[in-house]
């Protein structure tokens, strides 16, 4: 059984489909990329999965449970983790404060705890500046709170909404490695990238979406290599 | 080296933030203690004296609505519909049970009464309308307010042995001996006792600050905040938004349902009227709230005091009173919120609390 399982997943804003019926499955341990061009129908879909979308039909099964009439807030409980697109992190907030604001779900002091010296060990940039304003961090700095307050919540799996928008390559690096690292730790990661040749590279296997389908999928090294991707995605 | 500084400039707001709570009670306790001594010693007029109370009941609404605008981060102009509702409710409670109870106790429990009756009202409207996102509970609570003001206006109240009796049309007969009015359509509800003074209502002032200064510190607070902060990160971490925003918000009305309660057992004869409960005097709690800073619950209780007593002292000044209280509005809004003076004030600061240091 698949840690998560989507099944023929439609949503629409008003009159307008934005996914007409997708599938896909994300496996425990795995790292699944989801690439596609703007419009496509990523976000929707991780927003979807998260519960801050109500899907039209289809079901969305995380440890064989149906979870797509779920409120959000109850998702993160059962163990799955979103860092939103554009880096939301609570601005007049100090770093530590928003990482504490990430464990919220969560009760027991000791394990907050460990959690925390867990993440500064992962994000030591954010060890640094523990008592900074997060609005004033630096772009990398502020996705990496935003990843940091994610794992707070001690997550089986996370979902994570283009990591590497508006960084510079550089930090785009660092960014993609510290996702291998947490993967390493045992964390699933569902990846939504517009960086294609980034996410096809860590991933373990990718699904193409185009226009609210699900066009393409496979290992993440064929499609790498795949002429139509290369094409499409890759700008080659 | 840098970094350092920067640590121990953050660690002074943290504690700056927590001398500042302490503060807001000491300036609360100064001021009466001041009013005190003034009316013992004769030293006031006695309508300097009537004004005081009303002046404590609208920073105590702003407090309320402070919540809501400065910590929520949702626009409500019907705050004076919750006073509205806090004032009838109680004073029938206190008309009802005039004899029944000792004075205290009575205005205790009209208290309580007119704050739960508050609340409800609060929760009513919050359920369907803080779902959304958006100018929708400004909306909402502005009809809200004035439905509710000409509801009571034209509501006749009374009860006898046959039971209660209501119109919303003309005036109820009731039976002569055991009959009593309580609602008395634009009459409005006479004969309060007027259990509400200064002190008592400084007391409401400094619980209502304790609420609300200790909810900002608690998980709750912060989770209120994240959601005024970002909405959709503060769901992505797991906090129940709607919840939190009704949460909120029913707390807010209470706060105004007991500035009303202080309302209505300070004058025996209260009215429905525009003047007392309409839309300008929700306006009026706004302009307390965003003139004395957004989240600054210190500066909304300053600004009630000072806007509220600014137009009644410039009364000798006859025309030139309201071209005066204009001009303060304009230089408080430049003084809170005109980026420029604010750099020049935290710049201020700094130079005191070096000065200070050395």
């Amino acid at each position: 059984m698949a840690l998560l399982e989507i099944k023929d997943l439609t949503v629409s804003y008003g009159m307008i489909a934005a996914l007409k019926g997708i599938s896909f499955e994300v496996e425990k341990g795995e790292i699944v990329a989801l690439i596609g061009a703007n419009g496509a129908g990523k976000t929707t879909t991780l927003h979807t999965i998260s519960g801050l979308l109500k899907p039209k039909s289809g079901q969305i099964l995380y440890k064989g449970n149906d979870i797509s009439k779920v409120p959000g807030h109850k998702i993160v409980q059962m163990g799955m983790a979103h860092v939103p697109e554009g880096r939301r992190v609570f601005p007049d907030m100090t770093v530590a404060q928003n990482l504490s604001m990430g464990a919220y779900t969560r009760r027991n002091k000791k394990e907050i705890a460990d959690n925390l010296a867990n993440v500064y060990e992962q994000f030591p940039r954010l060890c640094e500046r523990q008592n900074q304003l997060a609005g004033t961090l630096s772009g990398g700095e502020q996705q990496m709170l935003a990843m940091g307050r994610a794992l707070m919540s001690q997550p089986e799996i996370i979902l994570m909404d283009e990591p590497s928008m508006g960084l510079s390559p550089l930090l785009v690096n660092e960014i993609f490695s510290i996702i291998e690292k947490v993967h390493q730790n045992g964390v699933t990661v569902l990846l939504v990238e517009q960086n294609a040749k980034k996410a096809l590279s860590i991933a373990d296997r990718a699904y193409v979406l185009e226009t609210g389908n699900v066009i393409m999928e496979g290992k993440a090294s064929d499609l790498l290599n795949d002429e139509k991707i290369h094409k499409a995605y890759l700008g080659e | 080296m840098k970094d350092e500084n920067k640590k121990s400039k953050m660690l002074s707001i943290v504690k700056e933030k927590k001398a500042s709570d302490i503060s807001t009670y000491i300036i609360v306790a100064t001021a009466w203690a001041v009013f005190e001594i003034l009316i013992a010693n004769g030293m006031i007029s006695s309508h300097m004296k009537g004004l005081l109370v009303p002046m404590v009941y609208y920073a105590i609404a702003a407090v309320g609505l402070n919540l809501c605008v400065g910590i929520l981060g949702e626009l409500s102009i019907g705050h004076a519909g919750f006073m509205c509702v806090g004032a009838f409710t109680s004073v029938m409670f206190s008309n009802i049970f005039a004899e029944t109870f000792p004075a205290p106790v009575r205005f205790f429990l009209a208290m309580m009464c007119g704050i739960a009756f508050a609340a409800l009202f609060g929760f009513l409207i919050g359920i369907p309308v803080l779902r959304l996102n958006g100018d929708y509970l400004a909306i909402v609570t502005l009809a809200f307010g004035e439905i509710i003001k000409n509801v009571i206006n034209a509501l006749y109240l009374g009860y006898d042995k046959e039971g209660v009796h209501a119109s919303l049309s003309a005036p109820v007969v009731l039976d002569a001996e055991t009959g009593k009015m309580l609602i008395n359509g634009p009459l409005g509800v006479t004969g309060t006792p007027r259990d509400a003074n200064f002190s008592v209502s400084i007391v409401v002032l400094l619980i209502s600050l304790f609420i609300v200064q200790n909810l900002m510190k608690s998980r709750d607070g912060r989770a209120i905040m994240a959601i005024r902060d970002n909405r959709i990160a503060a769901e992505s971490i797991g906090i129940n938004v709607t919840k939190f925003k009704i949460y909120a918000f029913t707390i807010s009305a209470a706060i105004a349902g007991a500035a009303g309660v202080l309302f209505g057992h300070s004058i025996s004869t209260l009215q429905s009227t525009s003047g007392n409960f309409g839309y300008n005097i929700s306006i009026l709690i706004l302009v307390y709230v965003v003139l004395g800073g957004i989240g600054n619950i210190k500066g909304s209780i300053i600004a009630a005091a000072v806007l509220y007593l600014l137009p009644e002292l410039l009364r000798g000044l006859s025309s030139y009173r309201m071209l005066i209280y204009s001009i303060v509005l304009i230089v408080m809004m430049l003084f809170n919120w005109a980026p420029s003076v604010r750099d020049f004030r935290s710049s201020m600061w700094m130079k005191i609390r070096r000065r200070k240091e050395n």
